[in-house]
């Protein structure tokens, strides 16, 4: 029995990390211009599709295709800010909910419209396969999302904490009149937080289309867990979004273990409501 | 003002003579599902679009309805109006134990949180044995009559039973939108804190509205239980019918009266077109639609003012 245990532990970490990962994107951006963009699963389903299709059509394996897809949704992030999120930064919340939720409706209507409803998976990637560590099966394609997810939060912790630019996103988030006080251009900040967040959000579709399932409505439940992050963690703090990643992903695979793997989203969603209720700004929130 | 009621005459007129006219099942079924989803909006529209309280949770009603008045019929022989009376029962508890904590909540702390509770919702019914689990309930086929709310030889009769139901929801929320709850509902959409130090208590309000909304939908959720005969959870908790209920009002008016017939009268034709027509080659197309008409209108009317017929420029 310990040796499941173990290993279910061990399955929670890994796929923990990747959460974390994602919700780095929505915390970010929520953090800097108070907007939560319903639309990020889709994100991650669109970075996904992309390293699928660069696998499929030219042959790609993801950890060549990561670096272009990654400035590619760098891309997308800006352009998304300036077409469609800049207009409606000092509307009512009201108007930002439907914004980024007819995102949603668009960018998974784009998918199902161009790639339809099939299930995809890219089937053997170069790091493939698994092996054994004290006992534990560690699948490959799992640990190196998890390294790649370790790898880029670090990147994106000493961005913020070291670099100038990154300060000064900081800056925006914690006080936007006071940074422009101070000469920081918030327009350009906020710009630059989407595009980090879809970036972000890209590396973790990359690594996660290695092993598993590319559709259309992949981004839903991500998206979700992504929220009970950001939500554990703290709306806005980064290293909020990294500890709560793993924390979900833990209780995901021990409620599963312990008392029922169907009951496993149940108690997800109910620590987002539990975080809401009894401790809104969560572990680290600083909003 | 009297244009306005003409106006309202002759489509009620052009519904009631509707099935009339268009014998085939094909039309009659349409116009069902155009009527059943529009009275859903209409209950999504008075907790979301007067109250400003986006849920996108509120299939968790409907499938209350349907739940309850399939599980008192199969196991208990009861009829389905009376189903339909302990549905909206079970579904007002829902609300109530759902929004009291959960209206605490910011904007879009809450409208995650109905996503939860909506999910929440669906894996417990599709875990929980005593109402079939996944594989849902097939409802007893009764002798054709009103009492059993069942009809084997035309959908006509459902068609005038949901037209009625249609019609009560548009009377409650003109109701509620000409009373003194539908001028608090509005303060609290516009400004909870401003509303709050009038003396409004914004909590009960809140809870008021989404007790209707959730009564107008779990009415419907039983008559689909009954017009369909088989109920399982997706079917009936599916996250799509409540984000569907939130495009077709969006499209159509938030805060007004019509906004969710409008929208229903667009949303339905246009995905039965895209599904009949381009088949799967067109799937997303019609999402692809609502979702434009969305953006647009939320980026081009910031200010709130929404709906097709509005008068005043931002």
């Amino acid at each position: 029995m310990e040796g499941v245990f173990a290993q279910t532990l061990a399955s929670g970490l890994l796929i923990g990390f990747v959460y974390a990962l994602i919700a780095v994107g929505l915390t970010m951006i929520f953090g800097v211009m108070d907007i939560v963009n319903f639309a990020h699963g889709e994100y991650l389903m669109l970075a996904m599709y992309f390293s699928f299709w660069a696998f499929a059509l030219l042959g790609l394996d993801p950890l060549f295709s990561l670096a272009p897809i990654v400035v590619i949704m760098f891309g997308i992030g800006i352009l998304t800010y300036y077409v469609l999120i800049r207009p409606i930064i000092s509307a009512p919340m009201l108007s930002q909910i439907f914004v980024t939720f007819g995102l949603l409706i668009l960018l998974r209507g784009i998918a199902q419209f161009l790639w339809k409803v099939d299930y995809r998976m890219i089937p053997e990637t170069i790091l493939s396969g698994n092996f054994s560590l004290a006992g534990i099966y560690i699948g490959i394609p799992q640990i190196v999302s998890a390294l790649g997810a370790i790898v880029c939060n670090t990147v994106i912790l000493l961005f913020l904490k070291k670099t100038r630019l990154g300060m000064a996103l900081e800056a925006v988030a914690e006080d936007k009149e006071a940074a422009r006080l101070m000469g920081i251009n918030s327009d350009r900040m906020f710009a630059l937080a989407w595009g980090i967040g879809i970036a972000t959000v890209g590396v973790a579709g990359v690594l996660l289309s290695s092993f598993y399932y590319v559709f259309p409505e992949v981004g839903g439940n991500f998206c979700l867990i992504a929220f009970v992050v950001v939500a554990l963690g703290g709306f806005g703090s980064v290293v909020g979004a990294f500890i709560a990643g793993i924390i979900v992903g833990l209780v995901e695979v021990l409620s599963g273990f312990l008392i029922d793997p169907s009951l496993k989203f149940l108690f997800v969603l109910a620590l987002y409501l539990g975080v809401v209720l009894i401790r809104p700004q969560g572990l680290m929130g600083i909003k | 003002m009297k244009k306005g009621y003409l106006a309202l005459g002759l489509f009620l007129i052009a519904l009631v003579v509707y099935p009339l006219y268009f014998t085939d099942p094909f039309p009659q079924h349409t116009m069902i599902m155009i009527l059943l989803y529009a009275t859903m909006g209409i209950g999504w529209n008075i907790i979301g679009g007067y109250t400003g309280q986006v849920s996108f949770g509120n299939a968790a009603f409907f499938g209350v309805g349907a739940y309850a008045t399939a599980v008192l019929l199969t196991n208990y022989g009861l009829s389905p109006w009376i189903g339909m009376v302990i549905g909206c029962g079970f579904s007002v508890l829902v609300a109530v134990v759902v929004g009291y904590p959960c209206f605490r909540l910011q904007g879009h702390y809450f409208a995650i949180a109905t996503i939860a509770v909506g999910e929440i919702a669906l894996v417990i019914f599709t875990n929980w044995q005593y109402v079939g689990g996944a594989v849902g309930i097939y409802l007893p086929i009764r002798q054709e009559s009103f009492w059993n709310f069942q009809f084997h030889t035309s959908k006509i009769s459902y068609y005038y039973i949901i037209l009625s139901m249609f019609v009560f929801g548009l009377a409650v929320c003109h109701a509620v939108e000409r009373s003194r709850l539908g001028y608090y509902l509005r303060a609290i959409k516009d400004d909870p804190d401003g509303a709050r130090s009038l003396g409004i208590n914004v909590q009960k309000y809140k809870l008021y509205a989404f007790m209707l909304s959730a009564i107008l939908t779990s009415i419907c959720g039983t008559f689909y239980a009954m017009y369909v005969l088989y109920i399982h959870p997706s079917n009936t908790f599916d996250l799509m019918l409540s984000i569907n209920l939130c495009i077709l009002v969006l499209i159509g008016g938030l805060g007004k009266l019509f906004g969710p017939v409008i929208g229903a009268f667009l949303f339905i034709p246009l995905t039965e077109l895209t599904r009949v027509h381009l088949g799967s080659e067109g799937q997303g197309v019609d999402m692809i639609i609502f979702a434009l008409i969305i953006i647009l209108l939320a980026t081009l009317r910031p200010q709130g003012l929404w709906g097709i017929f509005t008068k005043r420029a931002t």
